[in-house]
């Protein structure tokens, strides 16, 4: 990811003079960069709300929404940000097996978040409600399905962390990129809030 | 950006303590469930409902950058961060509140 090659970047700008301690500033520039892609979503949302009710006389969100179980899914994406953060405090705390635990339990909340999402996907395409059926549905699944996105890259990114961590121990460049992801994922549970009181929330009521 | 040696200091700070989350979490699972409840009941009207629920997703989003990733004025890092954030907030407002207001305008005007 960019952080990786960000790193690298710094280690061959200012390493072979005096050591600066550049992790703060990777750190600020993957929060630039996920504020441009706060941008991304905000057009994601810009574009559903211009959308919603265009239905074509097909379904509408009242229709299709079931709110127990996106109450599950935001529970587990809930709980996998608290779990997260424990994952972050046992790496700065330097407790190995403790991280890892940490984190395959985040990544196996995510996994059951994006398994329900794709169970949701499924059940409406095969109802034939896929996205091709009208503009509320297309703007729906988007903005739905770059959230998703992002969560799988997320898990993605997860899994090589844990491979680092497992082999490399938690040095300091290891906890740097690890502190990205943990804006990655804490920020991804902030657009999910949004989603879920401006997708679901709202259209359900 | 500062390269000075309070750097670690800051740095310290900046990553939350078990007490901190737990705090974060129990709000956060507050301000999910009031809003849901809300809805599912539908006790309230509708204009009652959909500015309690935005409210609550705006207090929670608060909470998330507060708790969870740390967001602060007090430190020179948390400052810069806080700005990109609050200048991003402001596009995100304006591209998403215009856009509403452009369409439902230029539909409203179409249909009478």
């Amino acid at each position: 990811m960019s952080t990786v090659s960000a790193h690298l970047d710094s280690i061959s700008g200012d390493g072979h003079e005096h050591h600066h301690d550049t992790s703060g500033d990777t750190i600020f520039g993957f929060w630039l960069y996920l504020m441009t892609d706060c941008l991304l979503f905000a057009s994601f949302f810009a574009t559903y709300a211009v959308l919603y009710m265009n239905t074509a006389g097909g379904v509408s969100g009242k229709d299709i929404f079931e709110l127990d179980f996106v109450a599950v899914e935001t529970a587990a994406l809930l709980i996998s940000s608290i779990t997260f953060g424990f994952a972050m405090i046992a790496a700065h705390g330097q407790k190995k097996a403790l991280t890892l635990t940490w984190l395959f339990v985040t990544f196996c909340l995510g996994t059951v978040f994006i398994g329900m999402e794709i169970y949701e996907f499924h059940h409406l395409i095969v109802h034939g409600n896929g996205p091709q059926q009208s503009a509320f549905l297309t703007s729906f699944f988007s903005l739905v399905g770059l959230h998703g996105l992002h969560v799988t890259a997320g898990l993605i990114w997860m899994t090589i962390m844990m491979i680092e961590v497992a082999k490399r121990g938690l040095g300091k460049s290891t906890v740097t990129r690890l502190s990205c992801l943990s804006l990655f994922w804490h920020f991804l549970d902030i657009v999910w809030i949004c989603v879920f009181t401006v997708v679901y929330l709202m259209g359900a009521m | 950006m500062s390269h000075s040696h309070s750097h670690s200091v800051e740095h310290d700070a900046s990553h939350g303590t078990v007490k901190s989350y737990l705090v974060g979490f129990l709000l956060s699972v507050i301000l999910t469930a009031i809003p849901f409840y809300l809805v599912m009941e539908g006790d309230f009207s509708k204009v009652t409902t959909l500015w309690s629920i935005v409210t609550l997703a705006i207090v929670q989003i608060w909470v998330h950058l507060k708790y969870f990733l740390h967001l602060s004025f007090t430190t020179e890092e948390g400052r810069a961060s806080t700005f990109s954030f609050l200048f991003s907030a402001l596009i995100i407002v304006m591209v998403v509140g215009l856009s509403v207001w452009i369409i439902y305008e230029s539909n409203a005007m179409m249909m009478y």
